[in-house]
């Protein structure tokens, strides 16, 4: 019987799971939209990954990372919880031990994380404003009705890219628009986009931040080869985008989990049947005091899992098996 | 004589014996809320920093309460709370409420300025010896919590038995609310510190990191998430930089009169900071620095900075932060927070950092 531990990143785009096996290798990867349906999406995934499991192997150990991280944690029963900040560092490190430097664009946040010496020393995540991440490449795709996975091959192709303003995601489009307008050709806005939203992660999240390579670029907008163009331009020098780039959240959260179980010497994973459990999950406002908290509770076979999103922790605390979110 | 203030961190204990003491009616407005924020930020200009919408919220609840005299601090230099007190009065004005408004100044020199607020008062109470009884209470009474929360989050994320430490913290604070004379203060206050000693704890040392910034986000638990808890939950000891009654201590009683050998938290700041920032920027810009070089120096993990979006003072404190980092290989977190800051992406971002220092610390242990 081989051993293989199992990584679920649930974020707000898409849902990932790696499977690893004991001498760290990447078994399977998985990558499915989340489509706001996070339950759902784990439940597919982990049904697409039990047809693909050869029989001769046993998930040891789980673990779960991104912003869905303490409900996916409740559903399958996790063995680890980790932040995506650490998650990633950690299959950063693993694929390169030398790496410096992360950057690392999702759905709907964007991170850089510094190293040096193996462990991270800095990291930041953006706070005001989403403009240049994933969700926003996509919607600009569609508007130009390019599908998302040719965007980059196309700004590949452009010449002289055109300037344009990526302060704000609303302003960027409106720009974007008119340089349509004016008759630029896409290549070069579609490049043009790149380098704005380069320039921005740079402005945001560089900020103040000693930039060295290696450098490793991971996340779903890895996968745009112009946005890869950009940074390296910025840069001036090689960004490296690993094999796994869109999972690695995933990835290091299986590595984490892996460590986790072989300390503690058992698994909590409820095993591939949580697939056919039929999940419910309600919110309503609790009405102690005037926060009127939305207080989200989730059930299987009327057995109450968890329940968060309340400030005093009158109901997330009256839960035991579940790992308290504040 | 019903009285009113703003609320910020546990001020509204000793606030409320002050003015009971004087013999007036104290309304404390309701505990901040959503509510609070919303009404706050419904009337407060847009690019006004948090502190300014929570304390116009509570002010607006505490009038429908039937508040008359509202009392405000105020302040010096660049930082635009010294200016709040009067926006603030102009707004409720405007909303149409009756009330009278006081705002103390900080002494800094200006006499007038320090005085003229507090003699107008005496047309209310004329006897000195009265208020002074009611103050030195009030005064015990902060600095008894003060004393306490420091021993407290010590303690706290040592403890064996998870939420041992927070029980007795909060039956302290409820037995201080009640006492009514500095010998009560002073003995619960012994007796409590006798009792978070007999605490079982475990034997390996914590993450230690120091929290530094705006004074409303470091003592305003609302604020600032219950950041002390949530770390202390999470094993890490966190040191609070600034305490209200130091504070006060400093601003309130003239340089000339206050005891000599205490060096304020603000001049000893000012040491610190000395090569990273050398003037006066508001706020507490230097105090922000200087502490961040203090607990560096100490030996510390890590170092959190809090602030409101758009604050000046830590700003500037922020883009000095770097430096200090790099210079005494310290990581350094800054959060802002305002009324659109979502709980999610700060834990997120906490997590982060007790795993970075976590990381740190036993790369330090191997070598």
């Amino acid at each position: 019987m081989e051993k293989c531990y199992l990584g679920i990143d649930v974020g707000s785009v898409s849902t990932n799971l790696v499977l690893l096996s004991e001498n760290d290798e990447v078994l399977e990867s998985i990558y499915l939209r989340t489509e706001g349906k996070p339950i759902a999406t784990v439940q597919k995934a982990l049904n697409i990954l039990q047809q693909r499991l050869p029989s001769n192997y046993r998930i040891k150990g789980v673990g779960s990372t991104g912003s869905a991280r303490y409900l996916t944690n409740v559903v399958v029963g996790g063995d680890c919880v980790k932040n995506e900040i650490t998650a990633h560092a950690v299959a950063a490190l693993h694929i390169n031990p030398q790496v410096r430097t992360v950057i690392e664009i999702g759905g709907q946040d964007s991170k850089i994380i510094i190293l040096q010496d193996g462990i991270v020393t800095d990291f930041a995540m953006n706070t005001v404003c989403a403009a240049g991440t994933g969700s926003f490449l996509d919607q600009q795709a569609n508007r130009l009705n390019i599908p998302i996975q040719d965007l980059g091959e196309i700004a590949l192709q452009s010449t002289s890219p055109v300037r344009i303003a990526g302060r704000c995601a609303v302003f960027a489009e409106s720009d974007m628009i008119h340089k349509q307008q004016m008759g630029y050709s896409i290549p070069d806005i579609v490049y043009g986009l790149c380098q704005a939203l380069v320039r921005n992660y740079l402005n945001n999240l560089g900020k103040g931040k000693d930039i060295n390579s290696p450098i490793i670029f991971q996340g779903g907008v890895a996968a745009n080869k112009g946005m890869k163009k950009a940074f390296e331009e910025a840069l001036k020098t090689e960004v490296i985008v690993p094999k796994y780039y869109n999972v690695m959240g995933a990835l290091g959260v299986a590595l984490i989990a892996k460590e986790v179980v072989v300390k503690k010497g058992y698994t909590n994973f409820y095993g591939f049947n949580i697939c056919n459990y039929d999940y419910k999950t309600k919110s309503f406002n609790c009405n102690g005091c005037p926060n009127i908290c939305k207080i989200v509770e989730i059930t299987v076979e009327k057995e109450v899992l968890g329940r968060w999103g309340d400030r005093c922790g009158k109901w997330s605390q009256s839960i035991k098996r579940f790992d308290k979110l504040a | 004589m019903r009285v009113t203030f703003p609320h910020m961190g546990r001020i509204d204990i000793p606030g409320y014996t002050f003015f009971k003491r004087l013999g007036w009616d104290v309304i404390i407005p309701p505990p901040i809320t959503k509510k609070t924020i919303e009404l706050g930020s419904r009337y407060a200009p847009e690019f006004a920093c948090f502190p300014l919408k929570i304390n116009l919220g509570n002010m607006i609840e505490a009038l429908e309460l039937g508040a008359e005299v509202i009392f405000m601090a105020g302040g010096h230099g660049p930082c635009r709370f010294g200016y709040y007190g009067e926006v603030e009065k102009t707004i409720l004005k405007d909303l149409g409420y009756n009330f009278e408004f006081y705002v103390f100044e900080p002494y800094a020199g200006r006499f007038k300025k320090f005085f003229q607020p507090i003699c107008q008062l005496f047309k209310y109470e004329k006897n000195l010896l009265k208020i002074y009884n009611a103050g030195k209470i009030a005064w015990e009474q902060g600095k008894a919590i003060d004393v306490i929360t420091k021993s407290v989050y010590r303690i706290w994320p040592r403890e064996e038995i998870p939420g041992t430490t927070k029980r007795l913290y909060q039956s302290a604070i409820a037995k201080i609310k009640k006492a009514d004379s500095v010998s009560t203060i002073r003995y619960i206050v012994d007796d409590t510190l006798k009792q978070l000693g007999e605490i079982k704890i475990k034997k390996e040392t914590p993450l230690k990191v120091a929290l530094v910034g705006e004074i409303y986000a470091v003592l305003e638990p609302y604020m600032n998430f219950n950041l002390e808890d949530f770390l202390s939950d999470r094993g890490v000891e966190v040191t609070r930089t600034i305490y209200i009654t130091d504070w006060a201590e400093e601003q309130l009683i003239p340089k000339k009169i206050r005891q000599k050998k205490k060096i304020g938290h603000h001049e000893e700041s000012k040491r610190f900071a000395c090569g990273y920032l050398d003037h006066f920027v508001g706020g507490h810009g230097i105090e922000t620095v200087g502490t961040a070089v203090k607990y560096a120096q100490a030996g510390y993990d890590g170092v959190i900075q809090v602030l409101p979006f758009t604050c000046m003072p830590e700003i500037v404190a922020q883009s000095i932060l770097p430096s200090i980092s790099r210079d005494y290989e310290i990581p350094i977190l800054t959060i802002i927070i305002d009324e659109h800051s979502g709980q999610a992406g700060l834990i997120t971002r906490l997590e982060a950092f007790i795993d970075l220092l976590q990381w740190k610390r036993s790369k330090k242990e191997v070598c």
